[in-house]
């Protein structure tokens, strides 16, 4: 178990919070998600994700986020929190057993 | 399966298995096996760590680089080393690790990195042969994780491996310059050859048979290749590289075998792998104090920027996204 | 994707022109097409003069930001810094290399670097003191980059078209480097009891060297005004300081120049530092 560390509860001193970075990539492109990073604050963010993700010249915009402050759909049935309709499996054509004389069905 | 059973662990296992099965990507809110998710945050935390270790040997050498063109080059790769750790960090976060949690492990030697990097930098044809060596080699173990299952380790090794041909090019590069420069110069690029060579071969990791955690690794597609296929493809792509340069590489059992196709190469001392893993390398000590030191010392800046930023919010009602928006 | 043509597309990638390198290739080329001839009219040494000064001053000053590689206080810091340094050491490239074509030595950047002594630099002294903590390190870069940025708003519309061509790119570099320290000596001086002090410590080090650059005319004569920039350095330093809740004292400023080769003693080991492995194999190829 040692090997898992503790996912942040309480944020140690010091801590900076996680920010999501989205790029534009150039004029026409939309943002895209390309990682994560360290920050105090927005302005910081934006900062460090300039130097982080686009020293070479990758983007034309970017967006910080604050990780938490994001809102994400449960990914469908394979999410725990989805798990109860994961054991519907009559909704599945597999669950019933059909004689295998039975053509076209 | 019935439909009476608890839901769930099954089915969810299942799913998983056949993520994995059709090749396609683990993404961070899908459900994973524990040990899928701590052997991943383990892999990715040990690379995120060399990347960071690993700017030390080079770093050192970015105030005494002999040209203003050497300078900018490994400054600019000392600064991506940097980058490509915090590309890691990110996403070994996605699994519900914390970055100052894995910085904790490193510092207290809880956590490893990459053997290779605590061995000396003794002179400047040092960083030559690291950037052909060792990140070449980085290259073979990194373009495989591309395509590992976990999606942002994917997508960060992406990002990563298209760095590095710029690391492993400037470095051969540099050793190109040198071997046409002075006879001094020849030498020291030939006595760094000898220093790295080993050392490189053992980055890939101990032998198959001897390699625990391998087989599962593959099994969940976190790893794509054995560390021997690697290291040997390594050995077959940089021996006509080393011709080229003029250098010896030092392994007297070195020859092309025709019937194989590929190289046949001399053994790795695996017990000094073991050592130097162990802690008990040239310079694990100096790397790790090293980067405790600048943590610690760091630590009144970021708390600073932590409480400016706790008063600004206290001091603005309502939230402030304006500034988000570029 | 195959790892084969995975490794084709990534070195395919390094070489598509579209930036990707840390340097060199990709970027657009701040020289391009410009006529490297003297105008009539420009009094060629005090052009190489000032081009060196101003070499000086970037080089030195990213040699204090290298020695911070490994040692930042935060990895995000650390990348903030190096591209920084990077910004200054391309700046001292291009006006490396500008010096020679004008003094008619022929020098080129590595002759100006690696083979002079601490005597013949010209930079401002506060480039050269040595690195301190990053308080001192954030008061010493908004005073250069301020200052610097002011005179090359200028400078981009210079006689000397290539020497305008270098502020010009200059400028853009210079109004990120300023805004990075600035930010960060609001968030210390604002911070937490220990940074306001060591915020106010480092404010009050720097501050006695910013006489000397208020004072620096030398870019007057090729389109320079030392006294805007002068002005505008310390209306910068003022409000910078009022932001971050930190008082200017009214420094006496040290006497002499290191524009009319005045050095402290930190100059010197800076420079056997930079130069040792040049110096150490004449004749070598890098």
């Amino acid at each position: 178990m040692s090997e898992t560390p503790t996912p942040a509860t309480g944020s140690p001193r010091g801590s900076w919070p996680l920010y999501e970075i989205f790029v534009r990539g150039k004029r026409g492109l939309n943002h895209v998600h390309v990682g994560s990073l360290r920050a105090a604050d927005d302005r910081m963010a934006l900062l460090n994700a300039r130097d982080l993700y686009t020293r070479r010249n990758e983007g034309v915009s970017i967006w910080a986020v604050r990780s938490t402050d994001i809102a994400a759909s449960a990914p469908d049935e394979k999410d725990p929190f989805f798990a109860p309709s994961g054991d519907k499996v009559y909704r599945h054509p597999t669950f019933y057993d059909i004689p295998e004389d039975v053509p076209h069905i | 399966m019935t439909e009476t059973e608890a839901p769930g662990a099954d089915a969810l296992q299942e799913y998983f298995d056949a993520t994995i099965a059709r090749d396609q990507r683990v993404e961070p809110r899908d459900w994973m096996p524990e040990g899928y998710r701590k052997t991943l945050i383990r892999q990715i935390a040990q690379h995120a760590h060399s990347e960071i270790i690993g700017m030390q040997p080079e770093g050192d050498w970015i105030t005494r680089a002999p040209s203003l063109r050497r300078k900018s080059i490994l400054f600019a790769k000392v600064q991506d080393e940097a980058g490509h750790g915090l590309y890691l960090y990110s996403a070994a976060e996605t699994l519900g690790a914390d970055r100052d949690d894995l910085t904790e492990r490193l510092i207290t030697g809880r956590q490893k990195y990459s053997s290779i990097f605590n061995y000396p930098t003794p002179t400047f044809a040092d960083v030559g042969v690291i950037g052909w060596f060792v990140d070449g080699a980085a290259i073979c173990n990194q373009v495989p994780l591309c395509r590992s299952s976990y999606g942002p380790y994917a997508r960060a090794m992406v990002r990563v491996c298209k760095e590095e041909s710029f690391h492993q090019r400037q470095g051969y590069e540099l050793l190109m310059t040198m071997m046409s420069g002075t006879e001094g110069q020849r030498a020291m690029v030939q006595d760094a050859v000898d220093r790295w060579w080993w050392p490189s071969l053992m980055m890939f990791g101990p032998p198959d048979d001897n390699s625990p955690n391998s087989e599962r690794s593959m099994a969940w597609k976190i790893k794509r290749h054995s560390n021997d296929e690697l290291r040997q493809r390594f050995v077959d792509m940089t021996v006509p590289q080393a011709e080229h340069l003029g250098v010896t590489l030092p392994d007297p059992e070195l020859r092309w075998n025709e019937e194989r196709g590929r190289y046949d190469f001399g053994t790795p001392d695996y017990a000094e792998l073991m050592r130097v893993i162990s802690g008990d390398g040239p310079c694990n000590a100096e790397r790790v104090t090293r980067r405790r030191t600048a943590h610690e010392d760091g630590a009144w800046v970021r708390e600073a920027a932590a409480a400016h930023a706790a008063k600004h919010t206290a001091r603005h009602t309502g939230p402030d996204r304006t500034e988000a928006a570029a | 994707m195959s790892d084969e043509h995975l490794s084709a597309s990534l070195a395919a990638g390094a070489e598509d022109g579209e930036g990707r390198w840390a340097f060199g290739t990709g970027f657009e080329d701040p020289l391009h097409g410009v006529d490297t001839t003297v105008p009539d009219g420009v009094d060629a040494g005090a052009l190489a003069a000032l081009c060196l000064a101003l070499g000086d001053d970037a080089l030195v000053g990213a040699q204090r930001l290298a020695q911070w590689t490994t040692d930042a206080p935060e990895l995000e810091i650390e990348l903030a810094l190096a591209n920084i340094g990077l910004d200054l050491l391309g700046q001292a490239r291009l006006l490396y290399a500008r010096t020679g074509q004008v003094d008619g030595t022929g020098r080129g950047e590595d002759d100006f670097a690696y083979w002079r002594d601490a005597d013949a630099f010209r930079n401002v002294r506060l480039a050269e003191l040595p690195r301190g903590d990053f308080a001192f390190s954030m008061a010493r870069l908004l005073a250069l980059s301020a200052w610097r940025l002011a005179l090359f708003q200028r400078l981009a519309a210079a006689p000397d078209p290539v020497l305008a061509a270098i502020a010009a790119k200059g400028v853009k570099e210079l109004a990120y480097h300023r805004q990075f320290a600035a930010d960060w000596i609001v968030r210390l001086g604002d911070g937490t009891e220990e940074s306001a002090r060591r915020m106010q410590a480092g404010y009050d080090e720097a501050g006695p060297w910013l006489g000397e650059l208020a004072a620096d005319t030398s870019a007057d004569a090729l389109g320079g005004d030392a006294a805007g920039a002068a002005a505008e350095l310390r209306q910068v330093w003022e409000e910078t300081a009022r932001a971050a809740g930190l008082t200017v004292g009214a420094y006496p400023a040290h006497p002499g120049a290191g524009r009319s080769g005045e050095r402290t003693e930190h100059l010197a080991p800076l420079l056997e530092e930079l130069q040792s492995v040049a110096r150490a194999h004449p004749g070598a190829a890098w």
